[in-house]
């Protein structure tokens, strides 16, 4: 933090961040999972993949802590391969949204007329269908797989990004800076991504940290549906949908791959709501 | 009034050709050939050269499209499933309802629930009842729904056997899909109510309000939530459409045949017809909330009724 000016906005949201508790805890969790992302070969006591039927269906034990699933795989390892797939697939899938929805909304905001409206209509148009609905049709016409997963996700997340960086573009684009900008002889992509964006960062660092979230879970979603990343390959969602015809017996395949989800959706939302906070300048100190 | 109801209604028009046409360039670049999946591996090339000619998969997308277009306006036929041969209309009719029915119940528990702890929490701010409302609307908001309606089953129907884990015919079927779909709403429902009520709870008028010698109860009720009611009915609306989206998972983890099981299973099966005509119909249903919760508005706040002419 050193690095940072000590009056500077960033320095400010981040000693308003450091008092928020909830926040840093979910920080650390994110960290930890990133963390065990990384480091998941070293980490994983077996191969997520290796079948023992043998050891089919055995309940958490010193050797197997969270136990094994039908095939004899260890459940804690899968989960912790799943954490690769879970953060990759929201980060990337959040990424591709912002780029090409802040794109279009940053266009949209600023040149106004006719382009704001086509663009926007078009957003309105994939608004009108529920984003888990969007997501499972592109995902269909992507075929299965990890890459098809996030841009199906990425995709049906776009409008929202579009729709957050128009707003925060239009509220921006009448100050007089711009017009000092556009007397200077600055041109328009110069003005939106030097002297606009900058301006408009806070609304959408927050909007990304909360749809991280929303895209893991409609990952898990489309994986519990089977249309996401296929089995052998351990997804949490994929998990629960192939626990789900054993809950009557072994209730505990479905326990763990869930926890995992919930616990990464609350970290996030926990880091979300506190940056909403520290970023918010009109929130009382 | 009119005049405002007529231009949304005609704006959907554009909406709903965009959301069909967004569907046929989807379903036009799926791999995968329906003709093979209906009529099984095999089939000679000319029985699905005659399929393909039947249901206008050899033409080009604009052809089929406009085709599409043209039979449901005009004639109200949407065409048949390939796999059921039954009319696509006919399925929607079967299934509509009981999406509709399971979106609408877990809707009003999450706003009867919601408004009742959030007001609540609100009079009562940082008490017990409070934190651990609180804590319980963390967890519901994190929880994936599909999680949450397993372990419902787990608890409620395989150790308890109190209800049945599947169907929605009776009451005791309906209620643990309609708690499972509810749950994220309601959570957020209840904490946007907390914060608008508490911000509206120390305004001037609710301490006129006391000041005149109202009851509590006619102070909170009438004063403080009417006017704390436009950014819940916001949530609600938006919260409406979300459970569009949700009740394909719950009808998922119910075996609920609804219209978002019947519309995965189709894209699954390459039914394009089915899948056609149940997404037009989840995205004019949500076209046609967004417009109720619109109406609401005006109906809450007089000042935005002159707005709306």
């Amino acid at each position: 933090m050193a690095l940072l000016q000590k009056n500077s906005n960033m320095y400010l949201t981040l000693v308003r961040l450091r008092r928020n508790r909830l926040a840093i805890l979910g920080l650390l969790i994110m960290g930890a999972l990133i963390l065990i992302a990384i480091f998941a070969p070293w980490l994983a006591p077996y191969d997520f993949a290796t079948q023992d039927l043998i050891s089919a269906f055995e309940t958490p034990s010193w050797e197997h802590p969270l136990g094994t699933d039908d095939f004899g795989r260890d459940i804690l390892s899968r989960i912790i391969y799943g954490a690769r797939v879970s953060l990759q697939v929201g980060v990337l899938a959040v990424f591709i949204a912002m780029v090409s929805g802040g794109t279009l909304g940053a266009i949209a905001g600023y040149y106004g007329g006719r382009i704001d409206g086509v663009i926007m209509r078009v957003m309105d148009v994939l608004l009108s269908i529920p984003q888990i609905l969007l997501a499972i049709a592109i995902a269909a016409a992507l075929g299965p797989g990890l890459l098809n997963l996030t841009i199906a996700v990425g995709i049906a997340a776009l409008p929202t990004f579009a729709r957050v960086v128009r707003g925060a573009v239009l509220s921006i684009v009448g100050q007089e800076y711009i017009e000092a900008a556009h007397c200077m002889g600055a041109s328009d992509a110069w003005i939106i991504i030097r002297h606009i964006l900058p301006n408009c960062s806070a609304p959408i660092i927050v909007q990304s940290t909360l749809r991280v979230a929303q895209a893991i879970l409609a990952a898990a979603a489309l994986s519990f549906l089977g249309l996401g990343i296929q089995p052998p390959f351990p997804e949490w969602g994929g998990m629960l949908s192939g626990a789900r015809g054993y809950v009557r017996d072994y209730a505990y395949m479905t326990i763990f791959p869930g926890l995992a989800i919930m616990i990464t959706i609350m970290a996030l939302n926990f880091l979300g709501d506190g940056l909403r906070d520290a970023m918010d300048p009109k929130m009382k100190r | 009034m009119t005049r405002f109801l007529l231009r949304r209604i005609l704006a959907m028009i554009p909406v709903c050709l965009g959301v069909t046409f967004l569907l046929f360039s989807l379903l036009y670049v799926t791999p995968g050939d329906p003709a093979r999946l209906v009529l099984g591996e095999e089939a000679t090339e000319e029985s699905l050269q005659e399929f393909r000619r039947e249901h206008y998969l050899d033409r080009p997308l604009l052809t089929r499209y406009g085709l599409f277009i043209y039979n449901t306006v005009v004639h109200q036929d949407m065409g048949r499933s390939y796999m059921t041969r039954r009319p696509v209309t006919g399925e929607i009719a079967n299934t509509f309802p009981v999406t509709l029915n399971l979106a609408s119940g877990s809707i009003v528990l999450a706003t009867v629930m919601g408004l009742a702890f959030g007001i609540i929490c609100a009079v009562k701010q940082y008490s017990i009842f409070d934190n651990i409302t609180m804590v319980i609307a963390m967890l519901g908001i994190s929880t994936p729904l599909f999680y949450l309606g397993i372990l419902l089953i787990l608890w409620f129907s395989v150790q308890l056997q109190w209800v049945p884990s599947s169907g929605f015919d009776s009451l005791s079927q309906r209620l643990l899909p309609w708690i499972t779909l509810s749950a994220t709403s309601m959570s957020i429902i209840t904490r946007m109510t907390r914060s608008s009520m508490l911000e509206v709870i120390r305004s001037d008028y609710v301490r006129t309000a006391r000041a005149k010698g109202q009851t509590e109860r006619v102070v909170i009720l009438k004063h403080a939530l009417r006017n704390a009611l436009i950014p819940i009915i916001t949530i609600v609306g938006i919260q409406f459409g979300h459970l569009l989206g949700g009740a394909i998972l719950t009808e998922s983890v119910f075996s609920i045949p609804g219209m978002g099981r019947l519309a995965v299973d189709a894209i699954k099966a390459r039914d394009y017809p089915i899948v056609q005509g149940a997404v037009l119909y989840i995205a004019m249903a949500y076209v046609v909330i967004n417009l109720l919760v619109d109406l609401l508005y005006a109906w809450v706040d007089p000042k935005l009724r002159t707005q709306c002419r």
